[in-house]
């Protein structure tokens, strides 16, 4: 007993030691950190929303809490970032909108990895008619702008005044855009690393074609998806709030960045009149709109970090 | 391989990716239930409505249906667009094309000049403040989403400074007073300067700069990025060592030795960029009142005009695919070594 328990230590020791030697990279990378600490930022907010902003209704917490008054000011009335159409809380919309594009952007890039690794490695690894097959599939796929394709598949979808059912639409439609490329990355994948001898090797002992494949080979194909992981997360929420800036998705007042600036965007040149002093709302924008920036960025330079860490070619 | 076998190469690749992409659209449009609706206007009297129904067999089964549909997309008849007056679609991409296309073209100058200008800087002062700076600017032109610059841009230089106008191709004031412009090819800057009409020329221009700047940061950015990281590449080849130890001046050995080879993966870039600069369009459009495709196909998503969206989604394709071709064929062209492949 206590003998496995040593070798599978033993067996796991490199392991352990790559692993701290790439946090030792990652502390060394300072965009990666400040990338790290704008991730970490958001989800500690999404996962806090429930605390940082209580929901009047909680079985209906993507719907702002609203009082019908004009836009105010950031300040007045204990709205600290004041509000916005509806005169919904910009606060309460900022800090939900955290979970709603968290939400969104996993399911996406997740859903649509899997698809794309499923199919990519039967691809690569198979060959022949099902590999031309998926090929000029995505080919058509890759030959429409993401954004245009996701308004066309959005556009057929039933449309519904539920925040959950349109945001629905919207992962939906980005999903079936988000997959073709990750199906072509892990397909170049696999057809390099299954020239490798332990791929022989597993043949030789008798191992199954699925076991191989999906045992041995995906999981050495999977460093570089990673990296378009992470950095498709942060792409993804840009795409989804450009949908619900052009008018696909939740209806106005709901808890999703995109659609809020969207909102501010319909109040732009007006002004506000608040205790007697006129405004331009610029709040109802600029508020999701640097919470969007940050979201991105963030995403975008983690990716890049782990880029350079797992790049064999810089990492010693 | 020739010049000439590798386009007709290229060419033939190109079949296969359009008859997919048609079918693609074919099926949205069946998924989304209604397929007649293209076609029909609620002024069409009964037989009307007959004639199109045996003109594009629609009780029949879905690839009879994708036959006519096919053949009338191939004829030019793309439906009706309900939210443009009722107009053809074929009609209103016509009419709606030179405003992108003018748009998108000053925006792919700005970008390119600007961004190979900003990459040569950043390489050649690497790890400088200059260099810094650039990188920040490159990163925040991809992170940031396109319609929260259009509104910063917005704010600032309209709202605030008062200095350029908030949307739209010209100010109808101006047209009326400075006596117009006739539209010969619906490139209103050609337009205006054939017609001799320098003040509304001006307007014009004046119009472009914020929906311009907004479209083109997003690919400046890339090409920035891009020709950065080429220019690095080649500033450190054997030949660069060469033209600087036979003692060329520096300018000369940036400006004619290293930049002229740095172009050429730029170009590509610009190309891929096309996708973005289409997609960038719809949003930079909306927000601007500009009156091209863009903004014609938000307003079709508003009216759940279906055939008009689709319509725009098969062009985009179709402009999508060949210029990444035209690109293809210039890369081949600047670089041998592709048509060897």
């Amino acid at each position: 007993m206590s003998g496995q328990i040593s070798i599978s230590r033993k067996a796991l020791a490199p392991r352990i030691r790559e692993l701290r030697y790439s946090l030792y990279l990652m502390r060394k990378s300072i965009l990666a950190l400040v990338g790290l600490a704008m991730v970490l930022f958001v989800i500690i907010i999404a996962v806090a929303a429930p605390w940082l902003a209580p929901p009047s209704n909680p079985r209906e917490p993507m719907t702002i809490p609203k009082d019908f008054a004009q836009p105010k000011p950031p300040g007045a009335e204990g709205h600290i970032m004041g509000t916005g159409t509806y005169g919904s809380d910009i606060y309460y919309g900022v800090v939900w909108g955290a979970r709603t594009s968290i939400y969104v952007a996993l399911f996406v890039v997740l859903v649509a990895a899997i698809v794309g690794i499923v199919l990519g490695a039967i691809a690569g690894y198979y060959g022949g008619l099902i590999d031309e097959l998926l090929m000029r599939i995505t080919d058509v796929f890759l030959s429409l702008p993401g954004l245009i394709l996701a308004m066309a598949i959005v556009a057929i979808l039933p449309r519904s005044p539920d925040p959950m059912i349109s945001l629905g639409n919207i992962m939906l439609a980005l999903t079936l855009v988000w997959w073709p490329p990750y199906a072509r990355l892990i397909r170049g994948q696999v057809l390099s690393v299954r020239e490798n001898v332990y791929v022989e090797a597993a043949k030789a002992v008798g191992a199954t074609r699925s076991r191989i494949l999906f045992r041995h080979i995906v999981p050495n194909s999977l460093a570089p998806m990673l990296v378009q992981i992470t950095m498709d997360i942060g792409v993804v929420v840009l795409v989804a709030a450009g949908l619900s800036f052009i008018g696909f998705g939740v209806p106005p007042g709901s808890a999703e960045w995109g659609r809020m600036v969207s909102d501010g965007h319909n109040y732009f040149i007006g002004t506000v009149v608040y205790n007697g002093v006129q405004y331009n709302p610029w709040w109802i924008w600029v508020f999701p709109g640097i919470f969007i920036f940050i979201f991105v960025m963030g995403f975008n330079l983690l990716g890049d970090g782990l880029r350079d860490i797992m790049d064999p070619r810089l990492r010693r | 391989m020739r010049m000439s076998v590798y386009i007709i190469r290229r060419l033939l690749l190109l079949i296969p990716v359009l008859i997919g992409v048609s079918i693609l659209v074919f099926s949205l449009i069946q998924i989304g239930g209604d397929p007649e609706a293209a076609y029909i206007t609620e002024r069409m009297t009964e037989p009307q409505i007959h004639a199109i129904e045996a003109k594009y067999h629609f009780d029949e089964p879905a690839y009879i249906q994708y036959w006519y549909w096919l053949g009338g997309i191939v004829q030019g008849d793309w439906g009706i667009s309900k939210s443009q007056r009722e107009q053809p679609v074929t009609t209103i991409i016509a009419e709606r094309f030179p405003a992108t296309f003018e748009l998108t073209m000053v925006s792919i100058i700005i970008a390119f000049f600007a961004g190979i200008a900003l990459g040569t800087v950043s390489a050649v002062k690497k790890d400088k403040p200059t260099d810094h700076a650039t990188r920040i600017m490159a990163l925040s032109g991809v992170c940031l989403p396109i319609f929260i610059l259009a509104l910063i841009l917005q704010y600032t230089f309209y709202y605030s400074l008062q200095l350029f106008p908030s949307g739209g191709r010209y100010e109808i004031g101006t047209y009326l007073d400075s006596g117009g412009f006739t539209t010969y090819t619906g490139f209103y800057l050609i337009d205006t300067a054939i017609s001799g009409n320098w003040i509304m020329f001006q307007d014009v221009a004046w119009h472009l700069v914020l929906p311009a700047v907004t479209l083109s940061f997003g690919t400046l950015a890339i090409i920035t990025r891009i020709m950065r990281s080429s220019m690095l590449e080649v500033l450190s080849q054997d030949y660069i060592r060469t033209a600087r130890s036979k003692g060329l001046p520096e300018k000369a050995v940036i400006n004619k030795h290293a930049r002229k080879n740095a172009l050429i993966p730029t170009t590509t870039v610009v190309g891929l960029a096309f996708g973005g600069l289409l997609t960038g369009a719809v949003l930079t459009e909306t927000i601007f009142y500009w009156p091209g495709l863009g903004k014609w196909s938000t307003d079709a998503i508003v009216a759940l005009d279906q055939a008009s969206i689709m319509g725009f989604v098969l062009l985009t394709a179709v402009i999508y695919v060949l210029a990444n071709l035209v690109v293809d064929l210039m890369y081949a062209f600047l670089d041998p070594r592709v048509r060897l492949g």
